[in-house]
């Protein structure tokens, strides 16, 4: 059994005198999806923001391919090269066309020549349908598209792990779907990845795990199949519950 | 809306022009336009009715005035101004090398100041409490008096190798206080720009000096440009404020002309000089200002 992509050791986290997160603990292998589930507030996209450094955390350990990644002396920058994040509002360069947004990391980050980042950044687009697009400024583009070009920005990187933070919360339910079929194609792919999600069908599709999250604690995880059709914990019933009745199920 | 705006851009050769051939405007929007017209034409009449009893009473009171004619004689002494013009000319040069020269160093002091402000770098602590204190300082003293106390200040400490030379102190007095202005204008910039946009820059791996260079400085910049020609514009007129110093630009020359003679043409003349290079500036700025909003309301609503 090779290291987990990520493990996450009790954690905890709290922003001055609310505690956020605690207990978290967490293995993913290479190749599979964990997804969170749970209300806002429940503390999700912290734990995307610790995971990635934008957050410190107050206590635990976060290691990434076997690297104990919330030792002080390691070089967030470093870090950060092997991780994608995708943000709930996209978070496009609106200055740069969405070719320079996806050639941007590589060109400054990785020391790839214009050209490579180009073809690379090319390469994407005309697989992920947005070719016509490349030479488009952000504002021109559906939010879908955008957020599109968000997912292609952070795998242009070609990271370990890719963390995605509501994706689709910021769409309207038409242009959902063109996004999660993205996610889909990665995970086929191979790509490992953490993700929070409120839409429980895409859930149950690209879930090796599922945990739900609720008070800064995992309340319940297990297989997709098992946590959104059959939960045991009453917390995990009465969230899925409003879910349903939201009409996302 | 994606599949929407596909659908007009592929349309818009086909389908869009065969549409305006078979649409007729109908009764009713016939007799509307008609009324619409009626209502332009009164609202123009109205227009000019009023420029011309405006202006009309203020120009028919200016020349009714009793003082008018020997105000004629002093101000508007044209020939006296053709003649003199050269000399002011010759010292609107110096207006316009200090303005180069001072927007320059203005452009590199106050970035430097602006983003020794908004870092976060505990080693940089010691110059963020100077560059506010700076900030502070020169913002709040009229410029004049800057310009007086290192004009004839530095000169009284007889320091060796410290220049003496008036263009060059007032030159440094109006960087010194056009600094803590657009040093003040660029942070404000950089503030506008939201934290998100450097959290999607940090989490693409890019360091803090490559998230300032690359994504934070091209958007504020591009948002202060506006309040940045604005200054630009108020710079070139105050580099006549050197003149106290005994600077021969425009104003000083003017100044010269006007006393040989106790006509103050000469002053007219340096104004118009000024107006020539500052109206079109002001002008664009106006449309650089009115771009960008445009740009900002266009980005809202997608």
């Amino acid at each position: 059994m090779s290291t987990p992509v990520l493990e996450i050791n009790n954690l905890r986290k709290s922003f001055g005198d609310e505690v956020v997160l605690q207990n978290i603990s967490l293995s993913v292998p290479v190749h599979t999806a964990t997804v969170f589930i749970g209300a806002s507030g429940s503390g999700k996209s912290t734990l995307l923001r610790c995971i990635n450094l934008l957050d410190g955390i107050d206590d635990g350990v976060i290691k990434l391919d076997g690297e104990d990644i919330t030792d002080p002396t390691v070089k967030s920058d470093q870090v950060r090269r092997k991780l994608g994040m995708v943000f709930q509002a996209f978070n496009l360069f609106p200055h740069m066309t969405v070719r320079q947004n996806i050639t941007l990391a590589p060109i400054q980050v990785h020391g790839l020549s214009k050209d490579e980042a180009n073809a690379r950044a090319d390469e994407l687009l005309v697989r992920f349908g947005l070719k016509e697009k490349a030479d488009q400024y952000p504002d021109r583009l559906s939010g879908g598209q955008q957020q599109r070009v968000a997912i292609i920005r952070s795998i242009a990187l070609r990271p370990r792990l890719l963390l995605l933070d509501e994706i689709t919360s910021a769409l309207d339910p038409v242009l959902v779907n063109e996004v999660l079929s993205t996610v889909r194609d990665l995970k086929n792919d191979g790509m490992t990845m953490v993700l929070e999600t409120h839409e429980m069908g895409f859930a149950k599709q690209v879930a090796d795990e599922v945990c739900y999250l609720e008070g800064g604690q995992i309340v319940e995880r297990g297989s997709a199949a098992q946590i959104i059709e059959e939960p045991q914990d009453q917390r995990t019933r009465d969230f899925l519950k409003r879910v349903h009745e939201a009409g996302r199920l | 809306m994606s599949s929407k705006e596909q659908g007009a851009a592929s349309d818009d050769g086909g389908r869009a022009s065969a549409f305006s051939k078979t649409w007729e405007p109908s009764e009713l929007e016939i007799s509307r336009r008609k009324v619409r017209k009626k209502q332009n034409q009164r609202k123009t009449l109205i227009a000019i009715f009023s420029t011309v009893v405006v202006l009309g009473t203020l120009v028919t009171l200016l020349v009714t005035s009793p003082g008018w004619r020997s105000l004629t004689d002093t101000f508007f002494a044209w020939a006296y101004g053709v003649e003199v013009l050269p000399k002011i000319i010759l010292g609107f040069s110096t207006n316009v090398l200090l303005t180069i020269i001072a927007s320059t160093c203005v452009a590199i002091f106050g970035m430097t100041i602006a983003l020794t402000r908004t870092s976060r770098s505990p080693a940089l602590l010691p110059f963020r409490i100077l560059a506010t204190a700076y900030v502070d300082i020169f913002r709040g003293i009229p410029m004049l008096l800057v310009i007086l106390l290192v004009g004839f200040g530095i000169p009284a400490l007889r320091i060796n190798g410290l220049t003496n030379n008036v263009l060059i102190l007032g030159t440094a007095a109006v960087v010194i206080t056009y600094s803590a202005y657009v040093a003040e204008v660029l942070r404000s910039g950089i503030l506008t720009v939201h934290p998100s946009q450097r959290a999607a820059a940090r989490s693409l791996g890019l360091s803090h000096f490559q998230t300032l260079r690359f994504v934070v400085l091209p958007q504020a910049l591009r948002r202060v440009t506006p309040p940045l020609l604005n200054d630009l514009v108020s710079l070139i007129k105050d580099t006549g404020l050197v003149s106290i110093l005994g600077v021969t630009d425009a104003i000083r020359a003017a100044q010269i002309a006007s006393s040989r003679s106790f006509n103050y043409t000469p002053y007219v003349m340096a104004a118009i000089i000024f107006l020539l290079i500052t109206i079109p500036l002001t002008r664009f700025t106006d449309r650089t200002i009115r771009r960008s909003i445009e740009k900002q309301n266009a980005q809202g609503l997608a």
